[in-house]
């Protein structure tokens, strides 16, 4: 994350003074120390508690980090913390309030011992914290990320709900956009699948469509208020995918408990096993549909990240063009896969509820 | 490892954030634009089926405007065939009357021809008559003399009395 906006701008304005700046600064940050690509790649998919903007260091050596905080919010045993994540000052102060002592380390809050210090144990070559942690409920970068996207998207739909009132006929300006990204949602993905039960899922499907529609478009910007990893997080795709399958399951009728828990047709000693392999299926659908929307959102940023990485790796003005030139193609090629992924999502979606809630006759 | 953990945060805010924009999208958004676009599509519908009804009755008036305008047609047909045996009654009615005048115009001339011609008759007796007298006359006036002089007078006489 450190360098991330501060190497994208660099790549995308090309400018050899900027180069020159970047190389100092990593002459400055510690002698003989190679620049991490994995480092710096894991740490921008990664959630953080602050919005970092750029960094960068004064004629006097001192480091000046430009981010915006975020409100942390914390729970532990029972006491209940809510302060900002600047009094972390990045890292290099613990937070205290009252009994509990808060330590930030790799943007996770850890609970320090009682003389501020973390413990660390060496596994595989990394630093492993064994301190306890507490239950994190911050509004971190994602989160905020996703309050932005949102705050966007009610924006967007209810001004294009306005303007159906005022001029129903003919769409115009973003009405006109709009519509054939619902129409698509709706004619294309859902009524194929859902037929006459369309209406009742629709809001759900639109919403999650849209959803995962602009949080990777703005993934895709790589400066505030973009560049958060949101639908690359596995804990965004997981929330996703469990409304999903509240759906799915909630809805599910007679018949479909009938197939997934007695299969009717088959030899009555098969049909435990079949309900076996029924229940994981109830189970891996949702867990496709998390890992596929993360690993192919993280994989395209872990790409770009990467291909901009490669002018920092080689240490060569030269390298740059190529560099933009596949960033560049990955950008477009990100863009196709964002539509792509909420295509798919939306569209396995319809399909399984459609699955549960299928008519028999 | 770390990058496919879950945070526990992350998974509460994200369902609450999602919980909430489903709310307030489903309200304020999807709602009343799919209300608007089925109405859309509905009164899109309403003028085809009209404007096939429009159509149909086009049609339909069409066929009566051709139906009245056979009838039309007979009727004009009717009115010059009657006309024709009017227009050829007349003229062989005038015909009639125009060979009656003629007939009854011949008979009065030749009556009036006979008339004449009995007239002239007449006249011509008369001057005959008078010639014969006035022959006689002279005749008798040179008679004494002799025969010869009888017949050349007589002769010169008749040379002057020509007929008309």
């Amino acid at each position: 994350m450190k360098h991330i906006l501060y190497l994208i701008s660099l790549c995308s304005v090309l400018c050899f003074s900027n180069i020159v700046m970047a190389s100092d600064a990593k002459e400055n940050e510690g002698e003989g120390e190679k620049f991490n690509v994995i480092e710096l790649i894991m740490h921008h998919i990664k959630d953080a508690h602050q919005w970092h903007i750029l960094d960068y260091k004064k004629d006097n050596g001192e480091e000046v980090v430009v981010s915006i905080p975020l409100p942390v919010i914390v729970v532990y045993k029972g006491q209940f913390d809510v302060f900002m994540s600047s009094e972390f000052e990045h890292g290099h102060k613990i937070v205290e309030k009252g009994d509990n002592k808060y330590a930030l380390y790799d943007e996770k809050i850890y609970m320090a011992d009682t003389d501020g210090q973390l413990r660390f144990e060496e596994k595989e070559g990394e630093n492993v914290v064994l301190n306890e942690m507490p239950l994190d409920f911050s509004i971190t970068k994602n989160v905020f990320a996703m309050i932005i996207v949102s705050l966007f998207i009610v924006l967007i739909f209810v001004s294009v709900a306005k303007a159906y009132k005022k001029n129903p006929g003919r769409p115009r300006g973003l009405q006109s956009v709009m519509e054939p990204l619902i129409l698509f949602v709706k004619d294309e993905i859902v009524y194929p699948n859902l037929g006459k039960k369309t209406d009742k899922f629709l809001p759900y499907l639109l919403t999650v469509f849209f959803f995962i529609f602009f949080n990777n478009l703005f993934g895709i910007i790589p400066f505030f208020p973009g560049g958060a990893n949101v639908t690359g997080n596995i804990a965004v795709t997981m929330t996703l995918a469990l409304f999903t399958f509240f759906a799915i399951n909630l809805n599910g009728n007679k018949h479909y408990w009938k197939h997934t828990l007695w299969m009717p047709g088959v030899p009555v000693f098969v049909k435990p096993i079949l309900a076996v392999v029924e229940i994981m299926g109830m189970i891996v659908k949702p867990v496709a549909l998390t890992i596929r929307l993360f690993a192919n959102i993280t994989a395209g940023h872990i790409i770009i990240l990467s291909l901009v990485s490669l002018i920092f790796i080689f240490e060569s003005f030269t390298m740059s063009p190529v560099s933009v030139l596949f960033v560049l193609f990955m950008n477009c090629l990100e863009l196709l896969v964002a539509f792509l992924q909420a295509y798919i999502f939306t569209m396995l979606s319809s399909l399984f509820i459609s699955m549960a809630v299928e008519e028999h006759h | 490892m770390d990058l496919v953990t879950p945070g526990i945060g992350l998974i509460f805010w994200t369902g609450l954030i999602f919980t909430i924009l489903l709310l307030v999208l489903t309200k304020f958004a999807w709602k009343p634009i799919n209300k608007m676009i089925s109405s859309r599509n509905q009164s899109i519908e309403d003028a085809l089926n009209m404007a096939e009804k429009a159509r149909e009755e086009m049609k339909s008036l069409q066929a009566g405007n051709e139906k009245i305008m056979a009838e039309a047609r007979v009727e004009r047909d009717n009115l010059m065939r009657e006309a024709r045996e009017i227009k050829d009654q007349i003229v062989a009615q005038a015909k009639q009357e125009a060979m009656a005048e003629v007939e009854k115009i011949k008979k009065s001339a030749a009556m009036e021809i006979a008339a004449q011609k009995s007239a002239a008759m007449d006249e011509i007796k008369n001057q005959v008559l008078d010639l014969s007298v006035l022959v006689a006359e002279k005749v008798l006036r040179r008679e004494l003399k002799t025969k010869a002089d009888n017949e050349s007078l007589v002769d010169d006489l008749l040379k002057d009395v020509k007929f008309n």
